[in-house]
């Protein structure tokens, strides 16, 4: 099969089968899993390998000359390796481990806060932010990708803009670009909306920020599990995901960051196991990525997480993305045709990920995933973390479907169908 | 009965489009707002009195929400005029207590009324702090309207 093409229905009943959560009804349904966007399931490949490494290798990382402990070491720095060729890491020292992608937020902004107040010594000196400099994100960013930043001008003085977003969600290379000044220090933004699917123009504004000496941030939480990524192409500075949304465990994500950022940028977090020598009056920190790794670490879920990757690098992330994207077009046509409801994100024709946010006119979002979870069909309903992009289409809520390599197209079949049932239960056709 | 006519009983579909009270109150003695942040429904319950009484005169509120909250609403609208603030204060107690009760027990139509048609919400954990939000909001509100 070309290595763009989307998977084979064979091909999906395949990875179905490895998935052992979708092997069950729900309310006497069939399970149709579309909430990926919110949090992925795990194949048993997955399951299996977080268990064999429990059941055989387990121990603490990088201390202790027992065996088990250097079979760990050997596990957690494998997979390290793996997620940063996954990504296109320049090395695995350039990946460091977080509890999440909200973490890992923090965890530059924090460190660009500790920059700021003359942590880090003269290396740290290019992050430092204050008064009269700029953080810019945009209108459309996950909460993850918004507050840390607040926080960051809070605590510095900078000041926070944002790109604006159009009536259907959407902000343009233009409109970003626009905002680059001189005083702009860091640019944070998501590659792939988790409200409107929409792709990021990473590159022109990559362009434009470095042109203007700013750093460039990259919420990666809905493209690295669902398209390939490649941190170095696209010319970012760092990047955030999560593992819970690519396959993997809770409690692991990453934070990518070229190597010298890395190595320069003060730790947020101290403690153990980040530090080279320790007196009663000061410490020396160890380079990344140790440096931002204090304290125990998730290793049996960087284990998991490793073995995700390399299930998602079996099937190939051409076409992962083409599959999905596919079923974006089914889900965006079938709603298309069902009279009051409203999708929102990029027009008709404009790539996106396969994601779907939608309203259905009088019937709350709550209530559209009510009825849906009714015929075991599981979508997200809210702000999904995006208050302010909300606030801005008008709506206090919408639901979203989203898929991922085992969603087929009979669960957008039952998705359609449910939904064009749903104005009529609710009594909104009047 | 399925699961989810259970849920949405005709009482309650009828109520979230009738929406009782959703309107400004200018001469409210106090007003509370709520805000349920995992969905981000939201409401301002006012309450007035009767002149220098505990009993309520007029409910109104304003929000938005999915179906449940705002059937409820209406739904404390049409049932808290007319009682003094200590009976609503009980009324909210024993709709609690129903709200609380995953579905078992067999609720008293006498004393709830229209509300025994949220003991189908009760079975869905998810889903009964939509139904309790009005009600919150109310009983902060008519506290605050008689406290000295």
């Amino acid at each position: 099969m070309a290595p763009n093409q989307p998977l084979t229905e064979s091909e999906v009943e395949a990875i179905r089968r490895d998935f052992p959560i979708l092997q069950q009804e729900v309310n006497g349904f069939p399970l149709a899993y579309l909430d990926s966007g919110a949090t992925s399931q795990r194949p048993r490949q997955v399951l299996d390998a977080e268990r064999r490494f429990l059941e055989h290798d387990n121990a603490a990382v990088h201390r202790g000359a027992h065996t088990l402990a250097a079979l760990s070491t050997d596990a957690f720095e494998e997979a390290r390796a793996t997620v940063a060729g996954f990504i296109g890491a320049a090395a695995p020292a350039e990946v460091v481990w977080t509890a999440n992608a909200t973490d890992a937020l923090n965890l530059v902004a924090y460190g660009i806060a500790n920059a700021s107040r003359g942590r880090g010594g003269a290396a740290a000196e290019r992050f430092r932010i204050g008064p009269g400099d700029e953080v810019l994100v945009t209108e459309a960013e996950h909460h993850a990708n918004l507050v840390p930043w607040q926080e960051l001008a809070a605590l510095t003085g900078a000041t926070l803009r944002w790109v604006p977003v159009a009536d259907d969600g959407t902000w343009t290379a233009e409109d970003a670009v626009a905002l680059v000044t001189d005083r702009t220090k860091v640019v944070a933004f998501a590659h792939v909306s988790n409200v409107t699917g929409m792709i990021a123009p990473v590159s022109a504004v990559v362009a434009a920020a470095h042109a203007h000496g700013a750093l460039v941030v990259l919420d990666a939480c809905q493209s690295a599990p669902h398209r390939p990524l490649d941190v170095q192409a696209l010319g970012v500075d760092f990047a955030a995901f999560s593992g819970h949304k690519m396959l993997g465990p809770n409690g692991i994500g990453v934070l990518w960051g070229r190597r010298e950022l890395l190595d320069a940028l003060p730790p947020f977090r101290t403690g153990g196991s980040m530090i080279t020598t320790v007196t009663m009056e000061h410490s020396e920190f160890m380079p990344a990525p140790e440096r931002f790794e204090a304290g125990t670490q998730p290793v049996s879920q960087a284990v998991a997480l490793g073995e995700a990757v390399r299930y998602l690098q079996g099937i190939g992330m051409e076409r992962v993305r083409a599959h999905e994207e596919h079923l974006a077009r089914l889900m965006l046509d079938g709603l298309a045709a069902i009279p009051g409801v409203r999708t929102v994100g990029p027009a008709a024709g404009v790539p996106r990920s396969g994601l779907v946010s939608f309203d259905v006119d009088g019937v709350h979002a709550h209530d559209v995933s009510q009825y849906l979870d009714a015929q075991g069909i599981a979508v997200r309903s809210g702000h999904h973390c995006a208050q302010p992009l909300h606030r801005r289409l008008g709506l206090v809520a919408t639901s979203r479907a989203s898929t991922y390599v085992h969603t087929t197209e009979q669960d957008v079949d039952r998705f359609l169908t449910a939904v064009g049932e749903i104005r009529a239960y609710f009594g909104a056709t009047a | 009965m399925t699961a989810l006519d259970s849920l949405y009983q005709q009482v309650i579909l009828d109520h979230a489009k009738a929406r009782h009270g959703d309107r400004a109150l200018p001469d409210a003695d106090a007003e509370h707002f709520e805000r349920n942040p995992t969905c981000g429904d939201e409401i301002t319950v006012r309450v007035r009195l009767e002149p220098g009484s505990d009993r309520i005169a007029e409910v109104a509120w304003q929000g938005d929400g999915c179906s449940i909250s705002m059937a409820s609403a209406s739904v404390l609208t049409d049932m808290a005029v007319g009682r003094t603030v200590p009976e609503l204060l009980a009324l909210t107690e024993e709709f609690r207590t129903m709200m609380r009760s995953r579905g078992s027990g067999e609720p008293d139509e006498d004393v709830l009324e229209d509300l025994v048609a949220f003991h189908g919400v009760s079975k869905f954990v998810m889903r009964v702090k939509c139904g309790m939000l009005a009600w919150v909001a109310a009983e902060a509100a008519a506290r605050e309207a008689t406290a000295v």
